[in-house]
C-alpha cells in the first residue's frame, strides 16, 4: 500500500530529479573513470530482455498485421487489407463500444466515491485511516478470475445471492445479471467499481496527505464549512491525481480481459448474450488464439494500441483546458 | 457551553460516519465472506432460499471432489514455482538495473532511463501474438519458461528499484567500500543488497501477487491441465463442468486467494501496528 502511495508521488517529482542530479552526478563520481563500463553491464539485463521480448515483437506484430497466416501455412502479404476488414468487422465495433460504456459506467463513479471516501478518511477518520484502506484495497491483491467466478455466483439469476435479497426486500422480478445485455454491463461495471475504488482511494489519500494543513486552518478561519474545503480547496488541489487516475482507468478499461471473459458462459456467443460483454481484447484473444488468425490479431492490437492512445492523449488535452 | 456543545456535535458525525465505514465495510467484504462460506456448502445448501449465510461443513468433500476434476494441487504448486522464480529473477534483475540508473553516472543515461520509463506506456497486447509465435519457436509452449523467462525483468521494478536506492544509500557509503577496495559487483551484492532489504521486499510482493493472479499469458501458453497455474484451472474448471457446481468453484477460489490474503493481512498490519501503537495507553 505504501509502496503506491511512493510510487505516484515519485512519478510526479520524476521529471524534476532527472534533471536536477545531472551536477551533482558528474562531481561525485571521481571513482568510476576507471571503470567506464560497468553501469553498462548492469543495465544489460534489462535491454537484452526488451529487445528480444519487447522491441522485436512490436515490430513483428506491425510486420504481420499486413500478412495473412494461420500459423501453418506460409504468411501471405495482403497489404492494408486487414485493416479495412477490422474497419468493417461489426464484433470490432461492438467491443469498442462495449469498453467505452464500461468505462463511462464505472470510472466516473468510482473515482468520486473514491474521493469522498478518501476525503472522509483523511478529514474525520484519521485514526481508523489504515484500517479501512487495508479492507478497500483487498480486491487489488485477489484473483481477477477468482474474482469474476465469486461475482458470478453471487449474480445467478434464481438462487445468486443479490437476487435472493432482491425478493426478500420485495423486488420479486429476478434481475438478468448474467443473461441480460443491459444488466450484464451493470454487474461487470460494480465489479469493477468495487475491485478499483481502493486503489483510487489510496492514491487520493496521497494527493490529500500532499496538501498542507494551513490551507484548510486558514480557510475554516475564514469561515468555510467541510463542504465549502472540499470544493474550493480539495479538489481544484487534487488536479494532478484526478488527472493522473483518469488515464490510468481509462488505460486499464480499454485493455479489459479478465474479468468479463470469466464472467460470460464459455459457451454460446463470445463475450455472452448479445457479445454485451465483449471486450477490445477478449475479441483479440478470440481471433488470435481460437481463430489462429494471427495477421487480423497483430493488425487489431495495433488498431487497439492506437485508440488507447488517442483517448489518453484527448482526455489529458481536455483536463488539462478545464480549470 | 458553546465549544462543549461543539464538541459533542463533532463526536455525534464521526460516529455517524465511523458507522457508515463499518457497514460499507462489511459489505465490502461479503464477496469473500461468500466465496468461503460457499466453499462449505453442499450442493444443495446452495440453493435454498432464503439463502444460507453461516458456513456448512462439506468443504474438505468439496475440496476431494475438485482433485477428482482436476489436479488443483499440482496447479498450486505450479503458481508457486512460477511466481518464486519470477520474484527471485525480478529482485535481483531490477535492483542490478535500478542500482546503476541510482548510483552511476554515464553517457546516455538520461535518455536509457527514460526509454525504460516510456516502455510502461506500451500496452501489453501489442506483443501478446508476436510473443506466443516466438515462444513456439523457442519451443517453450506449455512450458513455464513462457512465463518466467520473459518476466524476469520489469521496468516498473527498476524504476522502483531505483527510487529506492536513491533514497536509501549515501554515495559516501559507496565511496568507502571503493577507497576499502571493494569490486563494483561485491559493492552492489555486500553491501547494496543488505541495506535496500524492504525495498526488496515491497517489490517482492507485487511480483510474487502478479505472477499469482496472471491469467492471460498462462491461458495462451498452457496447453495440459497437470501445467495449469491457479487461475487457468479455476477458469477450465466454469468451463468443463457439465452442470456448475458452485461450492465446488468457490473451494477452487478460496484455495487460490485466502494464502494470499493471509499474507497482505500479516504485511498489512506492520501499518495498522503503528497506527494504533499510538492510542493504547499502558
Amino acid at each position: 500500500m505504501e509502496e503506491v502511495r511512493i510510487v505516484f508521488i515519485h512519478q510526479i517529482e520524476q521529471a524534476d530529479s532527472i534533471k536536477g542530479n545531472k551536477k551533482k552526478y558528474k562531481k561525485k563520481y571521481f571513482f568510476l573513470r576507471r571503470n567506464l563500463y560497468i553501469p553498462y553491464i548492469f543495465i544489460l539485463p534489462f535491454f537484452i530482455t526488451y529487445g528480444v521480448f519487447g522491441i522485436f515483437p512490436i515490430l513483428y506484430a506491425l510486420r504481420l498485421s499486413f500478412f495473412s497466416w494461420d500459423g501453418i501455412v506460409a504468411p501471405k502479404f495482403i497489404g492494408i487489407t486487414n485493416y479495412i476488414d477490422l474497419l468493417k468487422d461489426p464484433l470490432v465495433l461492438k467491443s469498442f463500444t462495449n469498453n467505452v460504456i464500461l468505462l463511462l459506467m464505472s470510472t466516473p463513479i468510482g473515482l468520486v466515491i473514491a474521493l469522498i471516501i478518501a476525503f472522509i478518511l483523511e478529514q474525520i477518520l484519521k485514526k481508523y485511516q489504515n484500517i479501512f484502506e487495508g479492507i478497500f484495497f483487498t480486491p487489488m491483491v485477489t484473483s481477477s478470475v477468482a474474482i469474476g467466478l465469486i461475482f458470478m455466483t453471487l449474480y445467478g439469476t434464481r438462487y445468486g445471492l443479490i437476487n435472493s435479497f432482491l425478493h426478500m426486500i420485495g423486488i420479486k422480478k429476478p434481475i438478468l445479471w448474467l443473461t441480460d445485455p443491459m444488466w450484464m454491463k451493470i454487474g461487470l461495471a460494480i465489479l469493477l467499481l468495487w475491485r478499483w475504488i481502493g486503489w483510487d482511494s489510496l492514491l487520493f489519500t496521497a494527493g490529500l496527505q500532499s496538501i498542507s494543513n494551513e490551507i484548510y486552518e486558514a480557510a475554516k478561519v475564514d469561515g468555510a464549512n467541510r463542504v465549502q474545503l472540499f470544493y474550493l480547496i480539495t479538489i481544484p488541489l487534487l488536479k494532478p491525481t484526478i488527472v493522473y487516475l483518469t488515464i490510468v482507468s481509462i488505460i486499464g478499461m480499454m485493455q479489459l480481459f479478465e474479468e468479463p471473459y470469466v464472467l460470460v458462459p464459455p459457451e454460446g456467443p463470445i463475450g455472452g448474450y448479445g457479445h454485451s460483454l465483449l471486450t477490445m481484447n477478449m475479441y483479440l484473444y478470440f481471433n488470435a488464439f481460437r481463430y489462429f488468425k494471427f495477421g487480423y490479431a497483430s493488425a487489431f492490437s495495433y488498431l487497439i494500441f492506437i485508440i488507447i492512445f488517442m483517448f489518453s492523449f484527448v482526455s489529458l488535452k481536455v483536463m488539462e483546458r478545464t480549470h | 457551553m458553546m465549544r462543549s456543545k461543539g464538541i459533542r456535535s463533532k463526536e455525534v458525525y464521526n460516529i455517524f460516519a465511523l458507522l457508515i465505514f463499518i457497514i460499507g465495510s462489511l459489505i465490502f467484504l461479503l464477496p469473500f465472506y461468500w466465496m468461503i462460506i460457499a466453499s462449505t456448502f453442499s450442493d444443495s445448501d446452495i440453493y435454498k432460499f432464503p439463502p444460507r449465510l453461516l458456513p456448512g461443513t462439506q468443504f474438505l468433500a468439496n475440496v476431494k471432489d475438485l482433485l477428482l476434476m482436476i489436479p488443483y494441487s499440482r496447479n498450486f504448486l505450479n503458481s508457486i514455482f512460477v511466481a518464486s522464480v519470477r520474484t527471485l529473477l525480478n529482485l535481483f534483475f531490477c535492483s542490478l538495473v535500478g542500482f546503476a540508473f541510482a548510483k552511476y553516472s554515464f553517457a546516455g543515461k538520461n535518455w536509457l532511463f527514460a526509454f525504460i520509463l516510456g516502455t510502461m506506456m506500451i500496452p501489453g497486447q501489442v506483443t501478446l501474438v508476436p510473443w506466443f509465435i516466438m515462444m513456439s519457436w523457442f519451443g517453450w509452449v506449455n512450458s513455464f519458461k513462457a512465463l518466467i523467462i520473459p518476466n524476469m525483468i520489469s521496468a516498473f521494478g527498476v524504476f522502483w528499484m531505483r527510487q529506492y536506492i536513491t533514497s536509501t544509500i549515501p554515495d559516501e557509503l559507496l565511496d568507502a567500500a571503493r577507497i576499502d577496495g571493494y569490486g563494483e559487483f561485491a559493492i552492489y551484492t555486500r553491501i547494496v543488497m543488505p541495506l535496500i532489504r524492504p525495498g526488496l521486499g515491497a517489490l517482492g510482493i507485487y511480483v510474487f501477487m502478479g505472477s499469482w493472479n496472471d491469467f492471460m499469458q498462462p491461458l495462451i501458453i498452457l496447453k495440459e491441465v497437470t501445467k495449469y497455474t491457479l487461475p487457468v484451472a479455476m477458469a477450465a474448471l466454469q468451463g468443463n463442468l457439465y452442470y456448475v457446481r458452485y461450492p465446488v468453484l468457490m473451494a477452487a477460489a478460496t484455495i487460490a486467494v485466502v494464502p494470499i490474503l493471509i499474507v497482505y493481512a500479516l504485511a498489512n498490519k506492520q501499518f495498522i501496528a503503528g497506527l494504533t501503537a499510538g492510542s493504547i495507553r499502558e
